[in-house]
């Protein structure tokens, strides 16, 4: 059925009693093309891509629970293109075209808003280094525009521009940067991969490889051996946990990341706001939450949940940043794994193993990345050669020295 | 989480600052030592389950500790002191 006002007027008539389930929930076959093992965002979304744009059909994504369970349930629901690196910023800049067409290539709405997502500075040093990510940025053709003081007040009156120890000198702001709804991306991809033949196979957990020698050929679940032309991993968080059922040890660590979100309050932040003197970066929902978070806990984790020092320094750095949130209640507040790589950029390429491909290494960006890494992944399944904005998120690039590093901490994954 | 500092007794998390996997320094002088080196500075287990990890008291006795944590839920099994050679 596709969603038009004519729809929903027809539907409006008929009592909405007409409406469908908006996919498929299917039971998994004996063998298929190509296996997505992971179906959040990205995995939905790599199976949506095979189907339309390489034309492979037979595709099933196996979900240990429910789509979007994981971490596409626990984001904050940002997307952005201002990265600093050439082997990052064409790819997110993709990324970030694909979701400026994606309601309209889904027929979904997955409330897209371009809001602005402004990063704060507060010295003259951090000022030279943003106006460099700023033409880095446009150089691939993304946009930036770097904003003073006084333009920052126009946007942003109520933050701690005089504050004695980080003062506010202005901001990096990418106005085609905002927010989406991060489980309509899920239902959305779902809907449009299952209209297109994909097979959503939930409660579905691989519980190893079928192998042929070196070749994989298969994956055994909690609901039976399934056989795969190509298995594709998207499993960020737990990609070591499934990759060493394939024998394989990766440069990633688990991690637990928090976010938070606030009881509603009338519009106040108009856009995505981020604290240059630490970490704290703040949105408000069309429900008029607060939606925050910081950095990760920091120690190895499984657990989907953090811990109190967090909390605190996140709170620290809100209050640091705008004190007028000061009163504001927390609602709620949760965890997410996620996969920290050892240069804090993820990894789309095969491995080792012919017929196993690997997509993980997210760290606390997935999110934004959801289209570019479907489209790049389905890209790099159906033609086995990295799309050309992804050829430089390879598996082998830790032993080869070509590290993509935004932030230059070394291999020390709780400092990316 | 809390971390039984073997000096200073059980202290908040709060205190203490991460720095992974107990990983021993491989052989420099071994023949493959560039491939040892690189499985040790960029590989990981990242287990579900039982984990050995170092920890630095940094805002206490600012020893090195190794501390035993099941990461599923964070529940920390022991601490001892890191000694060269014992991890």
């Amino acid at each position: 059925m596709r969603y038009s006002l004519f729809s929903l007027a027809r539907q409006a008539l008929r009592g909405h009693r007409g409406w469908q389930p908006v996919w498929r929930d299917a039971a998994p076959q004996a063998s298929y093309d190509v296996i997505i093992v992971g179906g959040g965002g990205h995995g939905l979304a790599t199976a949506y891509y095979l189907a339309k744009e390489h034309g492979i059909r037979k595709v099933a994504v196996v979900e240990k629970g429910w789509i979007g369970s994981g971490n596409a349930g626990r984001n904050t629901t940002i997307i952005r293109s201002n990265y600093l690196l050439p082997g990052n910023e064409p790819f997110y800049e993709w990324s970030m075209k694909l979701w400026e067409g994606l309601e309209q290539d889904l027929n979904y709405n997955a409330m897209v808003s371009q809001r602005g997502v402004l990063n704060l500075y507060h010295s003259d040093a951090q000022r030279d280094a943003f106006a460099r990510r700023g033409n880095a940025m446009r150089l691939a053709g993304a946009d930036a525009e770097l904003l003073d003081a006084g333009a920052v007040r126009s946007m942003l009156p109520f933050l701690d521009f005089d504050n004695a120890r980080f003062p506010i000198k202005g901001g990096l702001l990418q106005r085609r940067g905002g927010t989406a709804r991060h489980d309509a991306v899920v239902w959305g991809y779902a809907r449009g991969a299952s209209d297109l033949g994909v097979d959503i196979i939930q409660n579905c957990e691989v519980t190893g490889f079928v192998r042929d020698g070196d070749r994989v050929t298969g994956v055994t679940t909690t609901r039976g051996t399934i056989g795969a032309g190509k298995v594709g991993l998207a499993v960020a968080g737990s990609s070591s946990r499934v990759a060493q059922y394939a024998g394989l040890r990766l440069p990633i660590e688990s991690h637990v990341l928090q976010a938070f979100v606030s009881e509603a309050i009338k519009p106040l932040i108009p856009g995505v706001v981020t604290f240059g003197a630490g970490h704290f970066y703040i949105s408000q929902s069309d429900k008029g939450g607060l939606v925050f978070g910081g950095d990760i806990d920091g120690y190895n984790s499984y657990a989907q949940r953090g811990n109190l020092p967090t909390v605190e320094d996140v709170c620290e750095g809100g209050m640091a940043l705008m004190p007028v949130i000061g009163r504001v209640r927390m609602l709620r507040s949760w965890g997410g794994l996620v996969d920290m790589s050892m240069d804090g950029s993820p990894i789309i390429d095969r491995t080792p193993l012919q017929g196993l491909y690997l997509n993980a290494g997210w760290c606390y960006g997935g999110f934004k990345a959801t289209p570019g890494s479907g489209w790049c992944f389905a890209h790099l399944l159906a033609r086995d050669e990295p799309h050309p904005t992804a050829r430089a998120y390879r598996l082998d690039r830790f032993a080869t020295g070509h590290l993509i590093d935004e932030k230059g901490q070394g291999a020390q994954p709780n400092l990316h | 989480m809390r971390i039984p500092c073997p000096f200073c007794g059980e202290r908040d998390l709060m205190e203490f600052a991460y720095h992974g996997d107990t990983e021993p320094r491989p052989d420099p002088t071994a023949a493959d030592a560039s491939q040892l080196f690189f499985d040790a500075v960029y590989l990981r287990d990242n287990p579900a389950g039982r984990h050995q990890e170092l920890w630095y008291h940094a805002q206490g006795c600012r020893s090195w500790l190794v501390v035993t944590r099941d990461v599923r839920t964070h529940e920390v099994l022991g601490a001892t002191l890191a000694k060269r050679g014992a991890a």
